[in-house]
């Protein structure tokens, strides 16, 4: 305790008990609700209620439709983030604002624009017959990958459209995250690299990459944590089949609507569990890429 | 606190605001009966009443009310849905079907198909919605009250076509969901997939929500088809006496309700393709409710507490569908 006394700032003691107090308040009591809500079933119907088939195969679900949208935008975030501030061109700024719109939108909004926009009457719907036909194509050809029952035949009322929403409410967790970072890079080291005899391949992979990649963990994990939760743009677009296009938080509100607060809760508290882990897989992983850079 | 302002202005003609929450396809039904009693009650008391409207699912619809949303009246899709509100919310008494006439069902429906204009996939009767390659949008019975009818007309006709074998049954309805791409939450979502998205060759639906849609969409899109044997779909009313008691509004509820019973209630109900209970009004429209064998829950299935148990309750038999 002596040595608060040499901190620059006062006020420890009082800013981590507001810290500790503000947390409880807004993240902690209400994620213990769910625990101590669940906690009141049997450890056999609790474990009954969360191994069911149908709710496992919503877990496999929406982990793998979050995992994979998630790594889509990292990829495909980067690359806007990187053109956003590198390179100046007419309408940057509006293109830049709209990165945020996913944010502010209503969720179900997007998942019924992006349902309307893909089904047979909307403005996208080559886009739905083009993945039909490539599916189609691939199956025929590789019949033992089995694409069609894995990744979906169509975009809308299928795994597709799951994927698809979720990239759309994830892009601005990585755009947001990286533009920051990408704007300290500083244009100079490239070039350094480049006249140290570095081809254009290395000067990525070695001097940029390295200095984006524990930003780029963040986002992806932002943007996957978001999409695990996600229901209001997924129910409209999903086509919600048990065993193969329902997510958990649908299964979630339909035991809700059912009365049965302790099934819901029970679910909530596992999906909590799996996402607090992957979560902290996914931190230790940037902690140890920091450490990586600096050496 | 709201509603307590309002009055407050006017002492001696009240505003009263009274909220119904009710299932997804009685939308217009009630703007058009809402402003029918609301003249019928300004002439009898000299009192307005705004009546505010909810709709949604009709479990949807129950577990908000039984979470505080404060509804003077219900009128839901199926009695098995106020009962909750009753045991499971304590929100009124457990006879409340016997305050009302006929049951508290004030007007009927039944279960029919949409099909694409000329029916290309020729469906007539249950039997072709379990054929290979027909696709079949039916909202989720778990969530939806039309859904739960939908899912016991299919059953009804399997247990007839097989001499009542639940086995038959069982695997008729198992066979028929195969059929489903998509499972809507409520009866409006699964309407808004069949015709806007133009995903499946026919909806199961509410008589009354098939010529809303043909209303809505034109005969060019879709036609109606009845089957052979369909169910007698009865959606209950009743005042919610927590509410009512609070807010001092049960008298102008249940004249609201009772007023579903009066020879103008009934027209409205007929005009929006509810069947009414009035024997002769419904002569009287024949042509727009043709005749058909209509099971009802009772007979059937013993009644919504055991259909409800038994199919749709968790580990019910629309969960062992989905059984791998």
């Amino acid at each position: 305790m002596a040595k608060n006394k040499l901190r620059v700032l006062p006020g420890f003691g009082l800013s981590l008990g507001y810290t500790v107090f503000y947390l409880s308040l807004i993240v902690l009591i209400p994620l213990l609700a769910v625990f101590l809500k669940a906690a009141t079933l049997s450890w056999h119907d609790f474990w009954h209620i969360v191994t069911d088939p149908r709710v496992v195969a919503s877990y496999k679900i929406t982990v793998g439709a979050a995992l994979s949208a998630a790594a889509a935008n990292a990829i495909f975030g980067l690359i806007v983030a990187w053109v956003l501030v590198r390179y100046s061109f007419p309408g940057r700024k509006i293109i830049d604002g709209l990165i945020d719109l996913p944010f502010a939108l209503p969720t179900a909004v997007a998942g019924i624009a992006l349902t309307a926009v893909y089904s047979k009457k909307g403005a996208l719907s080559g886009v739905d017959h083009l993945w039909t036909t490539s599916l189609v194509y691939l199956e025929s050809k590789f019949s033992f990958l089995h694409v069609i029952s894995v990744i979906g035949r169509k975009i809308t009322y299928d795994r597709p459209g799951i994927f698809i929403a979720l990239i759309f409410i994830g892009l601005p967790f990585v755009v947001r995250t990286l533009q920051p970072i990408i704007r300290e890079c500083e244009p100079e080291l490239e070039e350094i690299a480049a006249t140290l005899g570095a081809s254009r391949l290395q000067t990525l992979r070695r001097v940029v990459l390295p200095e984006l990649l524990p930003a780029l963990i963040t986002g992806f994990a932002l943007a996957f944590a978001r999409a695990l939760g996600e229901y209001g743009s997924v129910i409209f677009i999903a086509g919600n089949k048990p065993m193969y296009s329902e997510i958990t938080s649908l299964l979630i509100v339909t035991k809700l609507e059912q009365y049965d607060y302790q099934g819901a809760t029970a679910i909530a508290a596992v999906m909590l569990v799996i996402s607090f882990i992957l979560l902290l897989i996914i931190n230790l992983l940037q902690k140890w890429s920091q450490r990586y850079r600096k050496s | 606190m709201f509603f307590g302002v309002v009055t407050s202005m006017t002492a001696s003609a009240k505003t009263i605001q009274l909220l119904n929450v009710s299932y997804d396809p009685t939308r217009e039904f009630f703007s058009d009966y809402n402003k029918a009693f609301n003249s019928y009650w300004k002439q009898k008391t000299g009192d307005e009443v705004v009546i505010k409207q909810s709709h949604g699912g009709s479990s949807k619809q129950a577990r908000s009310v039984l979470d505080g949303l404060p509804a003077d009246v219900v009128t839901l899709a199926l009695a098995g849905d106020i009962d909750s509100l009753s045991s499971l919310g304590n929100l009124l008494p457990s006879d409340w079907q016997t305050r009302l006439p006929n049951l508290s069902i004030p007007y009927y429906s039944t279960i029919v198909f949409l099909v694409r204009k000329n029916n290309p996939k020729q469906i007539k009767d249950w039997s072709d919605l379990v054929k290979e390659g027909v696709s079949v949008i039916t909202p989720n019975p778990k969530t939806s009250g039309g859904a739960r009818w939908n899912y016991l007309a299919a059953w009804s006709y399997a247990l007839h076509v097989s001499h009542q074998d639940e086995t038959k049954a069982f695997d008729f309805v198992t066979k028929l969901y195969r059929n489903v791409p998509v499972l809507d939450s409520g009866a409006r979502g699964a309407t808004t997939t069949f015709i806007q998205r133009e995903i499946g060759d026919v909806l199961i639906c509410w008589e009354n929500e098939a010529y809303l849609a043909l209303k809505e969409f034109g005969e060019d899109a879709c036609q109606i088809i009845y089957p052979s044997l369909s169910i007698r779909a009865e959606p209950a009313v009743s005042w919610v006496d927590r509410v009512v008691n609070k807010k001092g509004t049960r008298e102008v509820a249940k004249a609201y309700l009772t007023y579903l019973y009066s020879k103008e209630g009934q027209e409205i109900a007929a005009k929006h393709y509810l069947r009414p209970i009035d024997p002769e009004l419904l002569k009287a429209n024949k042509n727009r409710f043709p005749d058909l064998t209509l099971v009802t829950i009772d007979e059937q299935f013993g009644g919504w507490a055991k259909a409800q148990k038994r199919h749709f309750a968790d580990g019910g038999t629309f969960d062992q569908i989905y059984k791998p």
